[in-house]
């Protein structure tokens, strides 16, 4: 058998390659709930051709190995559950190209939606990315494999619809490039017109193959940015209001959000709209058509517009949000994790519901936040709790809040997101045995070996 | 609860009934305005209850000082009418309920409030406040509760304007000089207008600034500049102030261009109005503000309210007027810095 550490040091040098317990402990967690396993070597490649060794070496040895970009799904979708290689991208970290006519950039497998947002703002201003609210760190290549959403996806869908391209390190160590790059130089489009390969590699949390180069579309940069506050306490009336916005094809992005700190925000149900423009023309047209398109509930004083200070506006307005880690009170060992199912809008009133109604069963601190997607075909729900991470009873009862709100989503007919693995088997159980039969046999037939990302979407 | 001293008397003899005739959002004659505010009188219902905005004009218009303004939110309260929206109602009671998270430099006898307004803090530095400082208080504990006018909320005032004043007092705070119109305004019109007793001397922050003005004299160059004064609602719950204004802009070289939407007929900053009646009705009164203040040549637009401030100041520096606070503008005149601005 061969000595996986040499063979690592061999492929990566001694500087990139460990077997260290400090380090393989470090590998081994996320910062949600879900319980730590150690990896038992990590690896950070630089080029395509190394992650192609170790893949080969993995698939001979039959070692697990886990991608890693930041670990912020918070889900444990990095945590080495059958032990094995952690393979940390970060050191792949190069932007490739920008074609600015064609608005698309191709990263390497490690760059982060944060350096690309600087790259973007030095070089090409009148460019942007759709950036996650995860900390600038998240990397696009995980982003988009596990259909992250971001700034833009009101307007243009998950992160994933985004991609225009792939270059894949496949579980049995080929390179392969995924949509017009496989036959030229220009990474337009991840499929059409050719058949849609890419979704053998999106949604499917690192299972089936090692994303080393990502072609991502870019998008409009606009000069103003702007944000309204739409503010109702009937969260039986927030699907008819976001139908009514969305309706305007106005808005940049739409978040809807209930919490219950600090108190001024308690008993409301906050919709975050985000606007942009090129003047202030532009800018006051958008806003009188998104006022007029909800003037029904203003008339009723069921919903208002909520004044903001320029500070606290310039808050709500970043990106990424600041203010999870301020939920989560990061800074005093605090944490929190969400489940976070995509449903329908008609679901929201029951999922706000029951974010609240597990918050006092099991004695956590929630909050309950959504993300429009694409238009409104459907949302991101994410039902959060927080925890103190020296409190294990604590983070007990903000798991099983999660489970549960899991089970209520899924049993609605929601769909859950970044799924942690019970939630791979709430949503396996739920699923079309043949789509579960033709999901196993794709997994079966790219990686015959079982070595990616064991653990997960795994069927019995 | 304290009950609302109103002279009915004084409007019965009136002959001009200005609260509703000189309104800018309703258009009455003397005869059907003093027959609607009758009604309002008696507790019937009347369309001015629903149409009025609380923009607060009227209780600068009322010759005789008998706090129209009072008996309009009073009665809108008795009727359920909402002059903004419910959830916004309840964000507004959320936010200003005492959670014993108030702060305080070190209050001696004097003091200046920032109410519950943090950008009142960071506004109050340098010389003109060195005599004072570092006596302070802020927090909702000494929030004056005037806000609530805006909301039909009197009930939420009588409640709690008392424990305010005790809060001050308990500080060993004897004179407050209030940063704000609208506290102004609560402790010296509509606290004794409902017998509530305020033990404190009040000071209103324009008068200070006039006086440390002057003992500054030979510190201040001159702006010369011509500036456009955003007239806020709140001061009209205390127009004896605002000469200060005039007094201030005289000390340090600024002409308040005359134009048409000051003094009296001043328009309201848009913010109220676009979240209680709509856009238009908000868009319309902001952009006859603007259009005004570029008419006349302001090359300013100088704020009294750090809650017109939000709403409007990026628009007037979009629109090449730059946006300044009275405050920062008397610090510019003795070569300091402005501490709020807006980047657009």
């Amino acid at each position: 058998m061969t000595d996986i550490y040499e063979a690592l040091v061999k492929i990566v040098g001694k500087d990139y390659a460990s077997n260290n317990h400090e380090e393989c402990y470090f590998y081994g967690r996320d910062p949600g709930l879900m319980a730590p396993h150690e990896a038992d070597y990590v690896v950070m490649p630089r080029t395509t051709e190394e992650v192609q060794e170790i893949v080969k070496l993995a698939n001979k040895e039959k070692v697990p190995i886990v991608p890693k970009g930041a670990g912020l799904a918070l889900t444990g979708l990095v945590i080495p559950l059958k032990g094995g290689i952690v393979m940390d991208m970060k050191r792949m970290d190069k932007i490739l190209e920008v074609n600015e006519s064609a608005r698309y950039v191709v990263v390497e497998g490690g760059v982060t939606h944060g350096a690309l947002r600087e790259y973007l703002n030095e070089h090409h201003p009148n460019l942007r990315n759709s950036l996650p609210e995860s900390p600038p760190i998240t990397t696009i290549a995980a982003n988009v494999v596990i259909h992250g959403q971001g700034r833009l996806t009101n307007q243009y869908g998950f992160n994933s619809d985004m991609v225009n391209g792939l270059e894949v390190v496949l579980p049995t160590g080929e390179v392969c490039k995924i949509g017009s790059c496989s036959v030229g130089p220009y990474w337009f489009s991840k499929g059409p017109p050719l058949p849609d390969l890419s979704g053998l590699f999106l949604g499917w949390l690192g299972t089936t193959g090692i994303l080393t180069e990502v072609g991502l579309k870019l998008y409009p940069k606009k000069k103003i940015k702007d944000l309204e506050i739409l503010v109702t306490d009937n969260e039986d009336l927030v699907p008819d209001i976001i139908f009514r916005i969305t309706h305007t094809e106005m808005v940049e992005d739409l978040a809807i959000w209930a919490q219950e700190r600090p108190l001024m925000f308690r008993g409301n149900y906050h919709i975050s709209i985000f606007l942009t423009a090129d003047s202030e023309g532009e800018l006051e047209m958008k806003r009188k058509m998104i006022y007029d398109s909800v003037q029904k509930y203003v008339d009723s004083r069921d919903a208002g517009f909520m004044t903001m200070n320029l500070d606290m506006r310039r808050d709500f307005m970043d990106n990424p949000q600041k203010s999870m880690t301020a939920f989560a009170d990061v800074r005093r060992g605090g944490g929190f994790e969400y489940a976070g199912p995509i449903i329908p809008m008609e679901l929201y009133p029951e999922c706000a519901r029951k974010v609240a109604e597990l918050a006092i069963k099991y004695r956590v601190v929630y909050g309950g936040s959504g993300r429009i997607i694409h238009g409104g075909h459907c949302m991101m729900f994410s039902f959060a709790y927080t925890f103190n991470r020296a409190d294990q009873d604590e983070m007990g009862r903000a798991r099983k809040a999660l489970h549960e709100a899991a089970e209520f989503v899924a049993d609605k007919g929601g769909v859950l997101w970044k799924p942690n693995i019970d939630e791979q088997k709430i949503m396996m159980e739920r699923m079309d045995p043949n789509t579960l039969k033709l999901m196993t046999s794709i997994k079966k037939f790219l990686d015959p070996n079982g070595i990616m990302n064991p653990g997960n979407w795994e069927a019995k | 609860m304290p009950e609302l001293k109103f002279d009915k008397t004084k409007c019965a003899n009136c002959n001009v009934v200005n609260c509703l005739v000189k309104c800018q959002y309703i258009d009455l004659d003397k005869d059907k305005a003093k027959e609607e505010w009758q009604k309002v009188i008696n507790g019937q219902d009347s369309f001015v209850l629903k149409a009025c905005v609380t923009c607060y004009a009227c209780e600068e218009y009322c010759p005789f000082g008998n706090h129209p303004l009072y008996l309009i939110v009073e009665r809108q309260e008795e009727k359920g009418i909402l002059p903004q929206p419910r959830p916004i109602t309840k964000q507004a009671i959320n936010m200003t309920t005492s959670q014993g998270k108030f702060l305080v430099g070190k209050p001696e006898k004097t003091a200046l409030s920032f109410c519950a307004i943090p950008r009142l803090y960071t506004l109050a530095v340098g010389k003109l406040f060195e005599d004072v400082l570092p006596s302070w208080i802020m927090g909702t504990e000494f929030f004056c509760q005037a806000m609530f006018l805006h909301f039909a909320r009197m009930s939420v005032i009588k409640e709690n304007l008392p424990k305010v004043i005790d809060n001050i007092w308990n500080q060993g705070i004897r004179e407050v000089i209030f940063l704000h119109d609208e506290c102004y305004g609560t402790f010296t019109k509509l606290a004794p207008a409902y017998n509530i007793d305020v033990p404190l001397k009040s000071i209103h922050y324009l008068e200070y600034l006039y006086h440390k003005l002057k003992e500054r004299q030979k510190m201040i160059k001159p702006l010369n500049i011509k500036v456009a004064y955003h007239r806020n609602c709140s001061a009209r719950l205390v127009p004896e102030t605002d000469h200060f204004v005039d007094d201030i802009f005289g000390l340090i070289g600024v002409e308040r261009v005359k134009r048409e939407y000051d003094h009296e007929n001043a328009l309201c900053c848009g913010g109220l109005l676009m979240t209680s009646i709509g856009y238009d009705a908000g868009h319309d009164v902001q952009k006859r503000n603007i259009d005004d203040m570029v008419k006349f040549g302001a090359e300013y637009c100088v704020f009294n309210c750090p809650a017109c401030w939000d709403p409007l100041a990026e628009k007037v520096a979009r629109r090449g007027i730059k946006p300044i606070h009275i405050i920062d503008l008397c610090k510019l005149a003795i070569g300091e810095k402005q501490a709020v601005e807006v980047t657009v």
